[in-house]
């Protein structure tokens, strides 16, 4: 039997190449992607593939690394969090609103020891991730319509708490995450490394990471195997929420300050790079290997459209087009799989 | 009845493998307008891959395949479609969102001349559709809202009625209920009639000599016989199904059966007054240890509605069920697999991951057992081996994506999740269908060995023959309500019937 296994396995292999790169066409198309567009910036610029550039865009993309992180494990379970951005805006400016500020920073806060600030903060959106969790699962309230209806609500919290203000100090050990340096790499990225590896481990050597993929694959099958289907679903909520609000404290203190709205480009940024990526919009496939192509697939096209000379608003415009294509390889590969698996 | 004509469908030495799967090995077949020509064989013996081969799904594939004598190949199902033959897939493969009436009129709705959908003829045409195969159902229904087995009838009206002159039906009857099964055949018998020519694939092997004029034996991928009906009987077929003789699995159970004296081991399971909707009117009863309580009913009466509840799938509107004297209210499947329960329910779909491999799918109902924090990966795949020998599942391997599994082995699979560690209460909704008569039996074995365990085994069947084969003691379930027990007395196919 082993030997008639080894055979059947080669025989899958040699099945043809074709149809393997058909079944593996969500893991190689944004793989290509990246490396044509590396190729294309380094030939177009001079300054692109520098080892400082490189750094410039690890830095750039760590803060949406860090949001992309929770956002994978939601995705993966077919499922959406559009609240991401709006979180990590308000968990910010709590880290910011219970930590001293400068006396002309003209804001009724609560400066408290840094440790409990930062806790404090984490819970904010724990809490704001539970509430999510609860619509989707106890309520019935579809992931769109409830983290839309949260994006609304962190944000207004936000603005109670600032009130149109800006704040500028975060907790020390916030701001050395956030924008201090250690041997010349920058904390950010190391954090962004250090969540990204986690969130990697999780998924793919846990029980519950293989629950996601499960509930993701099939969540009929999923509860007829006697998941607890809506625990983990309210997991990946809670988990988007503070993965998102982690990226927001150390964005607050990697931009210098905290405010309203700091936080509006990267909802779409973290959605892009976790589809571009290849993770699937239907759940169950991808991960955050895909996550971390599409991040740099993200920051090298942000990173290099600034190196090369064109109008700043033809750049908006290309991105645009450049995520259209991506989702269509999406939606593509999963039918190049279904066919290939037939 | 047939004369020597020409075949309008001709396969010469097909040849198909599926990487080191070989799934059909120089295979000939040849179809006559008006036949109706039978097709059985074991679990993975190659059926379905042959019929999808001319239904157009597998395109790839070596070997002649003429059409009126004329070399064709299609590129598509679509290609298939134009020349006139349709399939209904082993799997179900409706639009649970579309209306019923939408169903029936897949691909070709009626429309008016500016384009639009005319919807009132396309139900008034789907309604007489149906009932023409006895269906009194209403064409504007939601499809999903209506069970497996009517979803499958009106698959099959659907492909019935499209004008094929080439029908393929993969197992159409495994979800049906004996008069809806009668039904289909007269519809059969006239369609051929009027010169169609039908391929039907069934486990069932008095289904196939009573209907078909021609009989193919499928081993292994290779045809091993081809007869005209009438020249053969079960015990033939089944040998050239498994290659041996099969006198032990030709029981037909249409002479009485005894039953045993009822056990009474402790009770596992008591359901008392249990209602729900239209569905179910006032259940009470209750399982034991070490017995197999079998339930038996016509399609939609009630029974899928019934193992959902005891599953914590769907709550019921009144009534209790008690867990070892414990009454519980199951606010989930989580917490009716916590208290000892496992269901396995009719329809594969719902239970399996397709895209996952076979091992994954074994153990994900276990994986607490098997890990507190991290996978071990390996101890999965050596569960799963062992399951995979037990219950005969082919091919023999556990890293396979379940989707490349037969129908049979598929539901293999589905049972398989549960038997590692055996829970207090299994309820198996169906749990012999699509599996081939050697398969029949080792399920038969593997639920004896389960209730000598002392598991309480509750088995919910449309198929007399299910019921009888496993049950110790019998409840017949109609519309909705228990109208007769059978215990200790003598029961047969056609004693159920009479009572349902
Ligand atoms: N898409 C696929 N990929 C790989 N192998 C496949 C695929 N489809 C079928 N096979 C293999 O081909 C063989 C024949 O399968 P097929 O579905 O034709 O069997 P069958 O006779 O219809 O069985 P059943 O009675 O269980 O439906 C099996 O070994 C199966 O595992
Ligand atoms: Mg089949």
């Amino acid at each position: 039997m082993a030997s008639s296994e080894t055979a059947l396995a080669a025989g899958q292999r040699a099945r043809g190449l074709a149809p393997f790169l058909r079944s593996q066409m969500r893991n190689i198309a944004p793989f290509l992607t990246l490396i044509f567009l590396s190729g294309f910036f380094a030939l177009a610029s001079p300054s692109f593939a520098t080892l400082d550039n490189l750094g410039n865009i690890l830095t750039q993309v760590s803060v949406t690394g860090i949001i992309a992180v929770g956002l994978t494990f939601v995705i993966l379970c077919a499922e959406i969090d559009l609240s991401i951005a709006s979180i990590a805006n308000v968990t910010g400016i709590a880290v910011a609103y219970f930590t001293l500020q400068d006396s002309y920073v003209n804001i009724a806060n609560i400066p408290l020891p840094g440790a409990v600030a930062i806790l404090l903060s984490i819970l904010l959106c724990a809490l704001l991730g539970l509430v999510n969790a609860l619509g989707l699962t106890v309520i019935g309230i579809p992931s769109f319509i409830m983290t839309l209806a949260m994006m609304q609500i962190a944000a207004g919290v936000s603005a109670l708490l600032v009130r149109g203000q800006i704040a500028y100090k975060v907790p020390s050990l916030i701001t050395t995450l956030g924008s201090g340096s250690i041997g010349g790499i920058p904390w950010l990225v190391i954090v962004a490394a250090i969540m990204l590896l986690g969130g990697h481990l999780v998924l793919t050597y846990t029980r519950f990471g293989r629950y996601v993929y499960m509930v993701g694959g099939n969540r009929e099958a999923a509860e007829y195997s006697g998941l607890n289907v809506k625990l983990i679903l309210g997991a990946v909520m809670v988990i988007s929420a503070v993965c998102s609000g982690i990226g927001g404290m150390l964005g607050v203190a990697h931009f210098g300050s905290a405010q309203q709205n700091e936080f509006d480009t990267y909802l779409l940024d973290s959605i892009a790079a976790v589809v571009v990526g290849g993770t699937s919009l239907f759940g169950g496939r991808g991960g955050i290997g895909n996550t971390i192509v599409g991040l740099f697939v993200l920051g090298v096209l942000n990173n290099g459209l600034d190196h090369v000379n064109i109008d700043s608003f033809l750049k908006i415009l290309i991105r645009g087009l450049i995520l259209l294509a991506a989702l269509v390889i999406n939606v593509y590969a999963q039918r190049l799989r279904e066919k290939a698996a037939e | 009845m047939r004369e020597d004509r020409s075949p309008i469908l001709e396969l010469q030495g097909i040849t198909k493998s599926f990487g080191g799967v070989e799934a059909l090995r120089g295979v000939d077949f040849a179809l006559h307008a008006g036949e109706i020509h039978g097709l059985v064989g074991e679990n993975g013996a190659g059926k379905s891959t042959l019929m999808k081969i001319i239904a157009g799904v597998h395109t790839e594939f070596s070997g002649r395949f003429l059409i009126d004598g004329q070399e064709t190949h299609f590129r598509s199902a679509r290609d298939a479609h134009a020349a006139g033959i349709a399939m209904v897939h082993q799997e179900l493969s409706v639009a649970p969102d579309l209306t019923v009436a939408e169903n029936v009129f897949l691909g070709n709705q009626p429309t008016n001349a500016l384009g639009l959908v005319q919807w009132r003829r396309m139900a008034r045409e789907a309604g007489e559709q149906l009932a023409r195969l006895g269906l009194d159902v209403d064409p504007m229904s939601r499809l999903g809202d209506l069970s497996i087995g009517l979803q499958q009838l009106i698959e099959i009206a659907r492909v019935l009625f499209s004008g094929a002159r080439i029908v393929i039906l993969d197992e159409p009857t495994s979800a049906l209920s004996p008069p809806e099964v009668e039904r289909l055949f007269a519809t059969l018998r006239r369609l051929r009639e009027e010169g169609t020519a039908i391929v039907f694939i069934s486990h069932f092997i008095e289904d196939i000599l009573r209907v078909s004029d021609t009989v193919t034996v499928f081993r292994n991928g290779r045809k091993v016989a081809e007869t005209a009906s009438a020249a053969t009987n079960k015990g033939a077929l089944i040998e050239a199904m498994i290659g041996r003789g099969g006198e032990a699995l030709e029981h037909s159970y249409s002479d009485d059966l005894m039953l045993p004296t009822p056990s009474n081991s402790p009770v596992v399971l008591k359901v008392d007054q249990l209602s729900l909707a239209r569905s179910l009117k006032d259940v009470s009863f209750e399982a034991r240890a070490g017995e197999v309580l079998g339930i038996y009913g016509f399609m939609g009466c009630g029974q899928q509605e019934l193992s959902r509840i005891l599953f914590g799938k769907l709550k019921p509107d009144a009534g209790t069920l008690a867990v070892e004297g414990t009454p519980k209210t199951f606010a989930s499947t989580a917490a009716a697999r916590r208290a000892g329960v496992a269901l396995v329910p009719e329809s594969r779909r719902d239970m399996l991951f397709h895209q996952e491999p076979v091992y994954k799918n074994i153990s994900i109902s276990i994986l607490d057992r098997i890990s507190s924090l991290l996978l071990k990966p390996a101890q999965e795949r050596d569960i799963a081996k062992r399951q995979v020998e037990q219950l005969q599942i082919r091919p023999p391997v556990v890293g396979l994506d379940l989707g490349m599994l037969s129908g049979g082995n598929q539901q293999k699979v589905a049972l398989a999740k549960w038997l590692t560690y055996p829970p207090k209460l299994l309820v198996l909704c169906e749990p012999t269908r699509g599996m081939d008569v050697g398969a029949k039996n080792d399920v038969i074995n593997i639920v004896r060995d389960l209730r000598a365990k002392g598991l309480a085994i509750i088995v919910l069947s449309t198929e007399p023959e299910t019921v009888l084969s496993l049950a110790d003691r019998i409840l017949v379930l109609k519309r909705g309500a228990l109208v007769r027990e059978f215990r200790n007395e003598p029961v047969s196919k056609d004693r159920l019937l009479e009572a349902a």
